[in-house]
């Protein structure tokens, strides 16, 4: 077991959580991320590995799927898998063994900073940040977004509790972002 | 001052009394009131003074469509100039100040423009001020710029915040007036989603200026209970106070919402407006219609305005211009607000309608086939002067004139695709035409269909067509349903000042002067003369305009055609396009892994890009940024030092081609490159010439890791990309960006080893032999976490750059200093990263600068001709291959104590320095501290034939002249020996 301490992408030994009314912004360090892009022509081997690997059928289109083990949709045959990084540090190769050559398999992890935003009024919210049509999003939803410049993902986990995925050398622009719209219209 | 002009009723709420100052006196109000309305409750008419002339001003209109009553609202850094007293809500506290005049309001010095309005026509700037040149900038434009114009500006930075959003909608409804609110009802009863927005704070439209009834209900009782039953529906979404101002592409409209300008403090945090990007399937525009005034002797004076916007003051306002009113008019509306302000007890003198066959009434006086020949009131109106039908005069006493000719349908946002209205022979008007932005549909008196009860079905119509809703329409109130019969009446003849735009300052009379002086189209008309030009985009004026033109040029209307309306709608604050992009956030920030641990070190930091990278790391002492970057090049070069270049893009190529695609878009050959092996690779664009240059390390017989430089490593993706999906779509090849996700540093120096192998785990053996130059692998360290780690060197030491996961890397930089106490280990930063690259000679952007081929970089032998790469067939272009082709070399001084320039041009020993003797630029330059002298890279007219040859160093802008030498650009470890080691 080695011994560097991580930090979190805000720069803190323990993640942040602000609130403002009734939403909340939590960052979450904890947890593992690993794309997946199917090779050419071993697309649909590759789709049942990872549907193997989350348990469910891969999400299709603007989805997510599976526990604790999941995926969402990142483009055509490309897929984002997310673990509990406690559990999942190494989750790339969990991943390459399970799919093997099927896909490439690339360690993602650190790439991203994740926000989680709860709370009755998250909409308005999202509504300053993003043009996805947040209202219309359902539980399993996952799209690309630009959120202050900066490429991310937003899923919705259930109506009302939103993650929004974003770079991870930009975390402290995007949390910036996040908590401005929040103190704007909360 | 109490409120002499207020009259009964209202929808202002009198329980409640506001207090508000307007040029330095205090007044009251209500809450319902606009500044204007105040301030003719009040008993005051001048409000402003014109843009050209000074002349004394008042409010014309009750609307968005103001072009007179223009005030500077709040003081210090909060103050907003060119703000329409008609829509700006009074607050308690309010503060607003007259503008364009001086030392006061109602006695303007600058008034004396008026007296000299026969030299002040159209052109007058054009034809005036042309001769000497010179005096243009200094003289006569600081001079016409203080004497014309409008408000000031703060000239201080706006404190208030602004926000942008993004809405989505089924339909969006542009103005809730009678047609907005009863296609609200329709489709917000279906279920469906909408968004209805109107610019004004109370919701209604002109069913809140109106006496007459709605079914059982008064009009504005109506309005207020349809606005409550929507307020209900979790489907519709109301935006009072919100301006649709634009039509763009997609269905997307752009609507400012005013959140805090009716507020005298905002909350900390909360915008003052709202830029919304509005997304619609549907879009139904229900922008009512603007009144369109006459044209007549002194037809601006204060207390002359729409007679609709007299009865909107009236009946929602409940306030008047003034005690005794008359009404000039061309059409049956005029006398509408006759009957209103008569039965709230305002007196009226007459109602002067031209038509012969005007209805009679028996409540006040119409003289029919009369007209307004001339009003008299230095700072108000007193008389008007009306010419009878039988030809005699007569003087009436009045302190307003309300003044009808028509009605123009509001057809703007039809127009934001370059649509053209249609000319409407019944209206006298144009109405929108057929060539509508995509997805939107017009109704009510937008479409020209100016009756109550005609909008209020064209309203619920519209919105059924435009959701495709089934089924019975609501039931519609019973309205007024009054004919429309617009007869143009647009000016008097023979007026010597007849005022057409009264924000410009246009007369009828420089309407044709700009005929004759040969301006015959519309957008020539409007440029030379300013008519239909600031705030208010010429709605109260451009259509008289064109008609006069039209009359001059004996054409009809529709054939003079009409000026383009572009967005936006109402004007915007700058601000609010910003939002919150302003200042530090203007962009994002990226920061690197050991970005908290650099600043507690104190490092200096440089942005590169979005990065913030530390340039160097002063150390208790240093005075001079040069020492702290010369000693970290020392000691990096004496024993080791640490820099962070996770900065440096990363891109993941995996795929069973992988090599064969990097073979494609690396001019060199990277197919054979063995598993555990980086190659220094050169990118080309598609014309040959360098487009990046980097590293690939194959870690994998299908698996590469691609390096390339800081500022292009987003280009470089995107290229790959392209290249992958577009040029060889073939190819099985996956690509992500790997940037974030590690933190690199680069540990070089004679003792980068010795500190490396302290926290590489035992069982990876980084010797020499087992890891040589360019070495590439994935390893553990500190005890089992995984990392990468590359030989590689940008300083031309032994060197290696070592990647864990993003996380760790704050740690890692602590332990490598740690760890590298006993080797005195340094961290350095980009300036010493530059120095020692200098040094090396390589190159990077400043070389790689967009103009430059790998044969200028001294790597034309790199284009292998063994295989096809993008860009390497262009780079065999004549004219890239000339033998006195620019070579980069090295140059020192010959002086050691002269100093190097980046930038200044290279000359041969002697004869004449100009552009036509250039041989060649410097690109690079840095004092050396291992040489102890002055540096530079520099692109040279066949410069690797040229070693040991002496020239001038010039830059005649900045007085450059010193003598060097040319030399290798390999100033340190010619023969790599280091790097080896």
């Amino acid at each position: 077991m080695h011994d560097l301490a991580a930090i979190t992408a805000l720069g803190g030994s323990e993640p942040r959580v602000d609130t403002v009314a009734d939403v909340t912004c939590a960052e979450v360090p904890g947890v593992a991320l690993a794309s997946v892009a199917a090779r050419s022509g071993q697309e649909a081997k590759a789709q049942k590995a990872l549907a193997k690997l989350i348990g469910v059928k891969t999400p299709d289109i603007g989805r997510f799927a599976g526990d604790p083990v999941s995926a969402f949709w990142t483009g055509p045959d490309q897929w984002m898998v997310e673990a509990p990084f406690d559990s999942h540090e190494g989750l790339a190769q969990q991943v390459k063994d399970a799919i093997g050559d099927a896909a490439s398999v690339t360690e993602q992890t650190d790439a991203w900073t994740r926000f989680d935003l709860n709370g009755g009024r998250v909409l308005a919210v999202l509504e300053l940040l993003c043009p996805l049509d947040v209202r219309k999003m359902a539980e399993g939803d996952a799209a690309r977004a630009a959120i202050h410049h900066l490429g991310c993902f937003v899923l919705c986990r259930s109506p009302g509790s939103f993650s929004v995925y974003g770079p991870r050398s930009s975390a402290g622009s995007l949390h910036h972002a996040i908590v401005t719209a929040m103190k704007s219209t909360l | 001052m109490t409120q002499v002009n207020r009259l009964s009723g209202g929808l202002i709420d009198r329980n409640s009394t506001l207090n508000f100052r307007f040029d330095n006196r205090n007044y009251t109000a209500h809450p319902g009131d606009t500044l204007a309305s105040a301030l003719l409750a009040n008993d005051v008419r001048l409000i402003g003074r014109s843009f050209k002339y000074h002349r004394p001003r008042g409010v014309l209109t009750a609307g968005s469509e103001e072009p007179n009553g223009i005030v500077e609202l709040r003081a210090g850094n909060r103050k907003e100039p060119n703000t329409r007293a008609t829509t700006a809500e009074v607050y308690e506290g309010l503060d607003a100040q007259s503008q364009n005049r001086w030392p006061s309001l109602k006695f303007d010095a600058l008034a004396i423009n008026d007296r000299f309005s026969n030299f002040l026509t159209a052109g007058f700037y054009y034809k005036t001020f042309m001769w000497p040149a010179v005096f243009w900038e200094k003289l006569y434009e600081p001079i016409i710029r203080k004497a014309a114009g409008l408000g000031s500006l703060s000239m201080e930075d706006d404190p208030d915040e602004y926000d942008k959003g993004f809405l989505h909608c089924d339909l969006l409804i542009i103005g809730a007036g009678p047609a907005g609110l009863m296609a609200a009802l329709t489709a917000g009863r279906t279920g469906s989603d909408v968004i209805l927005a109107d610019e004004d704070f109370a919701l209604g439209g002109r069913l809140n200026s109106e006496s007459f009834s709605l079914g059982d209900d008064s009009a504005s009782d109506w309005a207020a209970a349809t606005v409550a039953e929507l307020s209900a529906l979790p489907n519709v979404r109301l935006m009072p106070r919100t301006t649709v101002i634009g039509a763009f592409d997609h269905g997307i409209y752009g609507a400012v919402e005013r959140t805090g300008d009716h507020v005298a403090t905002l909350p900390v945090g909360k915008p003052r407006q709202i830029l919304w990007r509005t997304y619609t399937k549907r879009a139904l525009l229900c922008a009512g219609a603007t009144e369109r005034p006459i044209a007549f002797e002194n037809n601006d004076r204060p207390g002359i305005m729409l007679a609709s916007a007299m009865r909107t003051y009236a009946n929602r306002f409940a306030t008047t211009a003034a005690q005794r009113v008359a009404i000039f008019t061309n059409n049956d509306d005029g006398h509408r607000t006759a009957s209103d302000l008569r039965a709230k007890g305002v007196k009226i003198a007459a109602v002067i309608d031209v038509r012969d066959d005007a209805p009679i009434n028996y409540e006040f006086e119409v003289l029919k086939g009369a007209q307004v020949v001339d009003t008299k009131g230095r700072l108000g109106l007193t008389f008007v002067e009306v010419a009878l039908a039988d030809g005699s005069r007569r003087i009436l006493e009045c302190g307003a004139l309300g003044v009808s000719g028509g009605w123009n349908p509001n057809v703007h946002l039809t127009c934001h695709h370059r649509g053209r209205p249609v000319w409407n022979d019944d209206l006298a008007a144009f109405a929108p035409g057929d060539d509508l932005p995509p997805g939107m549909t017009v109704a009510g008196a937008a479409n020209g269909t100016l009756s109550t009860h005609g909008a209020l079905q064209s309203g619920a119509e519209s919105a059924a067509i435009a959701l495709d809703l089934k089924g019975a329409l609501p039931d519609l109130p019973k309205a007024e349903d009054a004919p429309i019969n617009q007869t143009p009446f647009w000016y008097l003849k023979g007026c010597a000042r007849a005022w057409l735009d009264q924000q410009n300052d246009v007369t009828v009379k420089d309407v044709k002067l700009s005929h004759q002086e040969g301006f015959r189209s519309v957008e020539h008309l409007k440029r030379y003369t300013t008519l239909g030009m600031a705030t208010d985009q010429g709605k109260t004026s451009n259509m008289a305009g064109l008609a006069i033109m039209a009359e001059l040029a004996g054409k009809s209307i529709p054939e003079t055609g009409t000026t383009i309306f572009r967005p936006p709608y109402t004007p915007v604050p700058i601000g609010t396009f910003a939002g919150r992009m302003k200042g530090q956030d203007f962009h994002p920030t990226r920061l690197t892994p050991s970005h908290y641990w650099a600043k507690e070190r104190g490092a200096v930091f440089v942005e590169v890009g979005n990065w913030l990278r530390a340039q160097w790391f002063p150390l208790p002492g240093e005075t001079h940024w040069r020492e702290s970057v010369d000693r970290e090049v020392r000691q990096t070069r004496a024993s080791v030092g640490v820099c962070d270049c996770t900065t440096l893009g990363k891109i993941d190529v995996q795929g069973t081609d992988a090599a064969a695609f990097l073979n494609k878009v690396y001019c060199n050959g990277f197919a054979k490159l063995a598993i555990g092996k980086t190659r220094y690779g050169l990118m080309l664009r598609e014309d040959g010439m360098a487009m990046d240059d980097g590293t690939a390390a194959r870690l994998a017989e299908d698996h590469f890791v691609v390096t390339t430089t800081t500022a292009n490593a987003v280009n470089v993706y995107r290229h790959m990309e392209f290249v992958r999906q577009c040029l060889f779509p073939d190819m099985d090849v996956q690509l992500i960006s790997t940037t974030e996700a590690w933190a690199q540093y680069a540990v070089a120096g004679p003792n980068s080893r010795k500190l490396l192998q302290k926290i590489v785990d035992p069982e990876f053996d980084i010797s020499n032999d087992a890891f040589p130059f360019m070495g590439c692998g994935s390893i553990t360290v500190c005890g089992g976490l995984r990392a990468r780690l590359f030989r590689i060197s940008f300083s031309g030491e032994l060197a290696f750059e070592i990647a864990v996961p993003s996380r760790y890397g704050d740690a890692l930089m602590r332990r490598l200093m740690q760890d590298g106490e006993e080797f005195d280990v340094v961290p350095y930063g980009t300036e010493a990263l530059g120095v020692m690259r200098i040094e090396k000679g390589h190159a990077a952007g400043n070389e790689l600068n967009g103009t430059t081929s790998a044969l200028n970089l001294g790597m034309g032998r790199m284009v292998s001709k063994k295989k096809d790469s993008i860009g390497s067939t262009l780079s065999e272009r004549e004219g890239l291959n000339e033998p006195d082709a620019l070579m980069m070399v090295g140059i020192k001084p010959v002086n050691a104590d002269d100093k190097i320039t980046a930038g200044a041009h290279l000359m041969d020993a002697s004869g004449p320095v100009d552009a036509k003797h250039d041989q060649g630029y410097v690109t690079s330059a840095a004092f050396s501290p291992s040489l102890d002298c002055h540096i530079g890279l520099a692109f040279l007219k066949n410069g690797g034939a040229r070693q040991g040859e002496r020239m001038r160093l010039v830059s005649p802008l900045t007085d450059v002249n010193v003598e060097v030498e040319i030399v290798s650009a390999h100033f340190v470890d010619p023969e790599g020996e280091r790097l080896r080691a």
